[in-house]
């Protein structure tokens, strides 16, 4: 296994799909010969032909509404949103369409499509290119949202998604397109679903997804100079949600502290710990807590660092679980 | 120095396309279009007897409660008709809520047409089959996925169009010049079909648009445009006919804009008079397209006395058949709702499926 960054993964994800399926098909903006501002479709159209990977006119409703148009006539569209709040001109193709096809027409027309989306901050980027969009998305009924947070998740998530027949939107924590570890090109076929228990800890489960996993495992790294041994579930699929894995986490350790970089407000952190708070009730020692984003637009780069969970944000809201409170059991 | 396509070879003509007057007279305002075959124009005038009376029924099943609501095309059957009679079985059809004309003369099922209006499902019939998509709600935007579909079947070797259906205020939406844009770009086998019926909703064409006409749109995309009376069925005919060929023939898109009228208010549950005077409607009423044909057909011997009683018969037959059809009570089973969200069903909608199956036991 060699090692890679998230974005090579992504690559190669792209390549291994189209080289398998001839209805995948890439298109979108800059995607072609110059592979993509990220250079996550790098060498395809050199590689696989212009009829496999190509560039559109610089219109985002127009890619969407377009890609619905050639998934009802028979392709896999695999398509690239430059950056998340450039997606908002797409908004309505994608909630009035993308996720309503398949039940509009009660089964006869399915959309098996995926929408590519470089999200949230942490690169210093200006405005409109840091927004964490995943809320709008997973309020969705209709579509599917996933999230890696390694590069082996990259590449896994991203053929699922491709061989999904429902839409997918696939949100790319751009922060960590350069991280590398080393990935193996064989799948399980069971990442889509399915969150993953990261790191194993007693004391505390942090549920983070995307750009935050990795934080979430340096603090729980730096939570053992505390003494607290901290769990760490990346739920990867954001929704579908995965109850079973996040409930059996907390229920072990009967404290949770949900992390995401997005606005905290009506955000999905609320939906997390909604569901965390109904299924582990008995279990909590505390309220479960979240750590998140401000309530403000995304602020400029030279002020990022406010706006964005860090290590210390995160052991902060750890320290505030009660820890000396006795555990309540149920029935007790 | 000349380009590869000449505006001037995309513009539409200086005026609308006519062949016919209002009364129903011969008039030389056709460009280079020819004369559809006299069987063609006899059975649009039959589908347009048809289209009519499915409208009337329709407007007053609304009354009786029936449907839910019902965006009447009275006045714009010649358009409608056109649509359908344009197009092979193998090619698609995008309609909006205003089109379920065009779909009762492509040969879908009252009933299937109306489930979507009377409110017992988002569309009726099976799109896969038909080759006609869902009625689109949302403005334009299915002429983007007209003109994705457009693309996927010329790229899978089949000779098939897809053919648009848009109103006026809907081509002031970015979906319109997006698609129009795309569909050049990918010289796409799309026809565009505009039908500017004056209003949106109240807005008359003069607050929508500056454009001396909307088919001059289509020249600043690169994609051929044409106009034409839109009350007129053999122009509206010919002129779709000749779109369809062009686009089929791999030259790419066409822009079709029909200049026709709204008889009735936009629904059954608008206030007509609050933004027009009856006079107007009145005028555009001695354009009607229905008779405009009929005296035509009749004059030139193509359509006899009897011919008219037996198409009006049959229309009256098939209005029975839609009332049968929308009064027998059909209560869509609730558990449907949980269907084809998904393909792959997630593990949240299998707990409210049960939650709701749970209420419906109590
Ligand atoms: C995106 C969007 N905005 C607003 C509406 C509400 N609406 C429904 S029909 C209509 C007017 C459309 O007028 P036009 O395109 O001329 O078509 P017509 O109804 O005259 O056939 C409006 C504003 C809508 N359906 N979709």
């Amino acid at each position: 296994m060699t090692e890679i960054s998230m974005a090579q993964a992504l690559n190669a994800a792209l390549r291994d799909a189209v080289k398998d399926d001839d209805r995948v098909l890439i298109f979108g903006e800059d995607v072609g010969p110059l592979g993509g501002v990220f250079r996550v479709t790098d060498g395809i159209t050199a590689d696989f032909g212009e009829e496999r990977c190509f560039d559109t006119p610089l219109a985002e409703s127009g890619i969407v509404g377009f890609a619905v148009g050639m998934a009802m006539g028979g392709f896999r569209p695999v398509i690239e949103m430059q950056f998340d709040a450039f997606a908002y001109p797409a908004f309505e193709q994608i909630t009035s369409h993308v996720a309503k096809l398949r039940n509009r027409t009660r089964g006869a027309l399915s959309l098996p499509m995926v929408i590519r989306i470089p999200y949230a901050g942490g690169i210093g980027g200006v405005e409109h290119h840091c927004d964490s969009s995943e809320a709008y998305y997973t309020h969705t009924p209709g579509l599917r949202v996933v999230t890696p947070g390694t590069p082996q998740d990259a590449y896994d998530l991203l053929r699922d998604a491709i061989d999904s027949p429902d839409p997918v939107i696939f949100l790319e924590p751009k922060c960590r397109y350069w991280s590398k570890e080393p990935v193996s090109f064989t799948r399980d076929g069971a990442a889509m679903d399915r969150a993953v228990v990261r790191r194993e800890g007693k004391d505390v489960t942090l549920i983070a997804y995307g750009p935050m996993v990795a934080t979430a495992l340096e603090t729980a790294e730096a939570a053992t100079a505390e003494g607290w041994d901290v769990e760490v579930v990346d739920l990867r699929s954001l929704n579908p949600f995965d109850d079973e894995t996040v409930t059996a986490s907390v229920r072990r350790t009967g404290r949770a502290v949900v992390v995401h970089e997005a606005a905290r407000f009506g955000g999905y952190g609320a939906e997390v710990v909604a569901r965390v708070t109904e299924q582990c009730f008995h279990q909590l020692h505390a309220p479960v807590l979240r750590v998140t984003g401000l309530d403000i637009p995304y602020p400029p780069p030279k002020l990022e660092r406010h706006q964005l969970p860090d290590v210390d944000r995160i052991l902060d809201t750890v320290a505030r679980l009660q820890w000396n409170d006795e555990p309540v059991v149920a029935g007790a | 120095m000349s380009r590869e396509t000449p505006a001037a070879a995309l513009l539409p003509s200086e005026v609308p396309v006519r062949f016919l007057a209002e009364d129903g007279t011969r008039v030389d305002q056709h460009g280079g279009y020819s004369d559809p075959p006299s069987e063609r124009l006899v059975e649009a005038y039959r589908l347009m007897v048809l289209g009519r009376r499915f409208d009337a029924q329709a407007t007053a099943l609304t009354k009786q409660g029936r449907l839910a609501v019902y965006p009447s095309s009275a006045g714009q059957e010649a358009c409608q008709v056109a649509s359908a009679l344009a197009l092979t079985d193998a090619d698609w059809l995008f309609p909006t809520y205003r089109d379920s004309v065009a779909l009762v003369a492509r040969g879908l099922e009252p009933g299937e047409i109306l489930t979507l209006l009377r409110g017992d499902a988002h569309c009726g019939y099976d799109p896969a089959k038909t080759r006609v998509a869902p009625q689109c709600t949302p403005l334009a935007t299915q002429t983007l996925h007209a003109a994705g579909l457009a693309h996927a079947m010329r790229r899978r070797g089949e000779d098939s169009v897809a053919f648009a259906l848009i109103g006026d205020g809907a081509t002031s939406e970015g979906d319109f010049h997006e698609a129009l844009n795309f569909a050049a770009v990918f010289k796409a086998p799309v026809v565009f079909f505009v039908q500017n019926n004056g209003f949106a909703i109240s807005v008359p064409f003069e607050k929508q648009s500056a454009a001396p006409a909307l088919a001059y749109k289509g020249v600043g995309y690169g994609v051929r445009s044409e106009q034409v009376d839109g009350n007129d069925a053999v122009a509206v005919l010919s002129v779709l006919d000749d779109a369809v060929a062009h686009a089929r023939s791999g030259l790419g898109p066409v822009l079709v804009e029909a200049h026709t009228y709204r008889i009735d208010a936009h629904t059954n549950a608008d206030d007509a008079t609050r933004y027009r005077d009856q006079a107007e409607v009145e005028n555009w009423r001695a354009a009607d397209p229905v008779r405009r044909l009929e005296t035509y057909l009749t004059t030139e011997n193509l359509l006899s006395t009897n011919d008219i009683e037996r198409f009006q018969a049959e229309a009256e037959k098939f209005a029975a058949g839609v009332r049968d059809t929308l009064n027998a009570d059909v209560e869509p089973d609730p558990m449907s709702l949980f269907e084809h969200v998904y393909a792959v069903p997630t593990r949240q909608l299998a707990a409210q499926r049960a939650l709701v199956a749970a209420e419906l036991e109590a």
